[in-house]
């Protein structure tokens, strides 16, 4: 598949001219514009793109020069990665919202001498910069609007531009030849593209990717999920974004799909289900956000909606997934099931803009097991992803009807995956980057020499499914004393799907075993305290609450349960846990403001009930400075008891059947 | 920023004037012999004090006054008596201080109504929605989703402007007074009630407006800092007397200004 793919077009210009030829009168790209839909064929972007090129040859981008691309998601901006490419030259998108600052930077280190940008918005910011950028010789705009009177010296119109190239046409005998040549002249082995990646420390780093790197990842991922030239996908994550890149760029030249541009950024919803997209990437927080949404709407509706909602939610979440990965299941809850469809879930996909989704990814990140099992049960085929910049994105997939709620899947057609001595995820495959750019030594640092790259993940292959699981960033990963695998993160997060915890601090690198610090959520147990018969005064009290405890208890023993199932975790279950008389805060710096746990600051704060976890106290006592809303410091203090949690043993079926 | 043209302006460029106008309800004179002319493709600000008589300018301009003396002359034509939908005839679009829409319409049939002196069909062929009655919606469609994009509120498009917050309320409102393709647009404190960011797309929009269309502004704003970035040329009312008349440079230093804003004994 992956070398059929380059024999047809090695290039994205090539490709183009392939799919023109081919499937000429087919959509390539859409654009709501003015309320309606406007529609342009592979054939009419395969003129719009040649116009521009020559426009941008005559204004003096050459070979192997960059040129920025800055906006939302637009035809004329993805026409220009093309344009660019078939002149050899390299696009660069920079991320939209980045203020003029970081830009200045990007635009610096990638020597860009041509910026398409999609407004005024842009344009500004590129002009309050300008002074410091003397190889940046042109910025294109793609709309007019409030530019009239700006100074043209340096400024161009989109149209403007792609006029120069008409007119070349034209009257040039040799434009059109010209084209033909520039395109002939690229190889698959050229840079396509270098994408930024938003390091989280430091400056960001230009990840070079070929033509064959993106291409041969863009038809694997075809390929993976057997995409077509029907498929309707709708672009709105930043052009900088390598997802966007693939599933927006590569996917549709390769596949020869149609791209729909919403109308603007408050719109991708409602234009998501005017498309019915077949193909959608979307992090875990778009898809909490849409059920977010929905379950506040429902909580709005009148009783009787709302009954027939959560009846026919529940039987979905019950019966939804074995038919969607089609086990056997009994036929009256098929009827049912068919019923449900009728009534709840075909409106409800419909909302999303999901009625006609054939794949949906989600990757990024960790999505709460509850909210991909919703999705899934409606009979939305939701897999999970895992990727990055460096690896032209795909590096494991979840195949069709091989669906976890924690796994990431097994690795991409062409992708070799390894688990290193240390826990990290290396791969190796034809999407692999081509280096840093400019950047040797940082490009040395993460690919070795035998051509495999570190992902700076911890990972490890779930003994079961045979899927990759990823678990905390390599560095994050610690080890007990006995050299078990430590991966706090991994153990947190498994705790905190459980509502009633809010937050988990969990200990064990460089000790004996695991403990945990916990924090209830308020409201949470609250309701269940209400339901339970449970009475208390204050947060502290009902968190000291032997019940609370009882019920915490069986979450922990749950947990343990899962980490014993899972092979190389089932050394680091929790062996102790308390919960903490006061929630973790930012005000008191316990949290940073994006609501992380800062660990050290914690076993500082807390150490005398870290001591007390292991050395076996039954209790301990602590008193803490908090902070109030107004800013007035007080103490609490508590006696705080702990808990010893039973083991279960490492290969544990039969533990399973019990629970 | 765009260069100021105002000063140059030729005195055959005056789209309206006021000439001694004087506006009283009983015993109470609101307006009291005001002069002053608005140019055209200017942004004119009306400012002044509480009660100074603003609004009531307004009112006169757009006909839902009578002044009992002086001579209003609009596009070379003077008048004396006109009615609202006449003045909307004639040209003179205008928001309110408080939202004036239709709360349970959507924002595109709220603008869509901003076209209605616009229909050439009578009732009988839209009511039939074929024909050339079609053809015309389409067009006075595409004009409304010119404004939509222009506004940015196409994500709105189809809400109930009831449900809207304020800011966007306006800006519908707005959106409403461009759909008649104005000559003169009449802003009462458009940026009342709004934040700072409110504001500042406000002021950008008001710009674009005048700018990219060439509609003549006339607002009336309390937020001093907004009046002098907006405005080519200030006239200021107190007690409804013109107390001054000028740039925005040259209003803000004038003492009489200075007077009535910080309060004088008179």
């Amino acid at each position: 598949m992956a070398t059929d793919a380059c024999a047809r077009g090695d290039t994205f210009p090539k490709l183009l001219i392939r799919n023109a030829a081919v499937r000429g009168d087919r959509p390539a790209i859409r654009h709501k514009d003015l309320g309606i839909w406007q529609t342009w064929t592979w054939r009419e972007v395969l003129e719009e793109v040649r116009a521009f090129a020559l426009g941008l040859d005559r204004l003096g981008l050459a070979r192997g020069q960059t040129l920025a691309i800055i906006g939302n998601n637009r035809p004329r901006l993805y026409w220009s990665m093309a344009a660019a490419q078939a002149l050899g030259a390299v696009p660069v998108p920079i991320y939209a919202d980045s203020v003029a600052e970081e830009m200045a930077y990007v635009l610096e280190h990638a020597e860009v001498a041509v910026a398409v940008v999609q407004d005024q918005e842009q344009v500004d910011k590129l002009l309050s910069i300008f002074h410091r950028l003397p190889r940046l010789t042109c910025v294109i705009y793609d709309e007019p609007r409030g530019l009239r009177e700006y100074d043209h010296s340096r400024l161009k119109a989109f149209a403007a531009v792609q006029q120069i190239g008409r007119e070349r046409l034209a009257k040039e005998s040799d434009a059109a030849a010209f084209w033909d040549q520039a395109v002939a002249a690229g190889s698959g082995s050229d840079l396509a593209i270098i994408l930024y990646t938003s390091g989280t420390t430091g400056q960001p780093k230009g990840v070079m990717l070929t033509h064959e790197n993106v291409i041969v990842s863009a038809a694997n991922g075809n390929a993976f999920d057997q995409l077509g030239e029907t498929e309707e996908v709708i672009a709105y994550l930043p052009l900088a974004w390598v997802g966007d890149h693939i599933f927006s760029y590569a996917q549709s030249y390769t596949a020869g799909f149609c791209v729909n541009c919403p109308e603007s950024p408050e719109t991708v919803v409602e234009d998501r289900r005017e498309i019915g997209t077949t193909y959608a990437f979307a992090p875990p927080r778009i898809y909490e956000n849409l059920l977010t949404l929905t379950m506040v709407r429902m909580e709005d509706a009148s009783r009787l909606k709302r009954g027939m909602f959560h009846f026919f939610v529940d039987h979905a979440r019950r019966w939804g997934e074995k038919i969607l990965n089609r086990e056997p299941v009994p036929w009256h809850a098929r009827l049912l099931y068919a019923l449900g469809d009728v009534l709840v879930y075909a409106p409800l996909k419909n909302r999303f803009g999901l009625s006609r989704i054939r794949v949906a990814y989600t990757a990024g990140e960790a999505i709460g097991p509850e909210i991909f099992r919703f999705y899934r049960s409606l009979g939305i085929n939701l897999k999970q992803l895992y990727g990055q910049t460096e690896a032209s994105v795909y590096i494991t997939a979840q195949p069709d009807g091989e669906i976890h709620a924690d796994t990431v899947g097994k690795p991409n057609l062409d992708v070799e995956v390894k688990i290193a001595e240390t826990g990290e995820v290396l791969f190796r495959s034809p999407g692999v980057f081509a280096g840093y750019y400019k950047d040797p030594a940082k490009t040395a640092e993460v690919k070795t020499p035998d051509g495999w790259v570190r992902t700076g993940d911890a990972g490890f292959f779930d003994p079961n499914s045979g899927h990759l699981k990823i678990i905390d960033r390599a560095k994050d990963v610690g080890r007990l004393n006995d050299g078990t695998l430590f991966a706090p993160k991994y153990i947190e997060n498994k705790l905190k799907f459980y509502p009633n915890i809010k937050e988990a601090v969990a200990f064990g690198d460089k000790r004996d075993f695991v403990c945990a610090l916990l924090n209830i959520d308020l409201t949470a147990v609250g309701s269940w305290a209400e339901r339970h018969n449970v009475v208390y005064g204050s947060y502290q009290e009902l968190a000291g609450h032997p019940l609370v405890y009882d019920m915490i208890e069986r979450h922990v023993a749950a947990v343990n349960r899962s980490l014993a199932e899972e092979g190389v975790m089932a050394g680091a279950q929790i062996r102790r846990f308390l919960i903490l008389h006061k929630e973790l805060d930012a005000d008191d710096g316990e949290l940073t403001r994006t609501m992380k746990v800062r660990r050290g600051l914690i076993a500082e704060r807390y150490a005398p009930l870290v001591r007390a976890l292991y050395d076996g106290a039954k209790e301990a006592d602590i008193a803490t400075e908090v902070t109030f809303e107004d800013g007035r410091k007080g103490t609490i203090a508590a006696r705080v008891s702990i808990r010893d949690m039973a083991l279960v043993p490492a290969p544990a079926p039969a533990m399973e059947k019990a629970a | 920023m765009r260069p100021r043209s105002d000063a140059d302006a030729a005195a055959t460029d005056v789209l309206l004037s006021v000439e001694g106008v004087t506006l009283t309800f009983g015993g109470v004179t609101a307006i009291n012999d005001v002069s002053f002319d608005i140019r055209k493709g200017e942004i004119r600000a009306i400012i002044g004090p509480n009660g100074a008589g603003k609004t009531s300018m307004l009112n006169v301009i757009n006909g839902f006054y009578t002044p009992q003396r002086g001579r209003l002359t609009f596009k070379g034509e003077a008048r004396t008596k006109m009615r609202p939908y006449e003045a909307a005839r004639g040209g003179i679009a205008r928001t309110f201080q408080n939202v004036a829409l239709f709360k349970g319409m959507s924002a595109l049939d709220n603008i869509m109504t901003g076209r209605s002196l616009k229909m050439r069909r009578g009732l009988f062929w839209q009511l039939l929605r074929h024909g050339p009655a079609m053809t015309e919606e389409i067009g006075h469609r595409r004009k409304v989703e010119e404004i939509i994009d222009f506004l940015e509120i196409a994500h709105i498009r189809r809400v109930q402007v009831g449900r809207l917050p304020y800011g966007l309320q306006k800006r519908v409102e707005l959106g409403r007074a461009l759909a008649m393709e104005p000559d003169l647009l009449l802003l009462d404190e458009p940026m009342a009630g709004m934040n700072l960011e409110e504001k500042e797309d406000m002021s950008r929009f008001i710009i674009d407006v005048n700018q990219e269309f060439g509609t003549t502004i006339a607002l009336i704003e309390h937020d001093m800092g907004v009046v002098m970035d907006l405005s080519d040329r200030v006239v200021v009312l107190d007690y409804g007397r013109k107390i001054a008349d000028g740039t925005p440079d040259r209003v803000k230093n004038n003492q009489a200004v200075i007077d009535a804003y910080l309060g004088v004994a008179h």
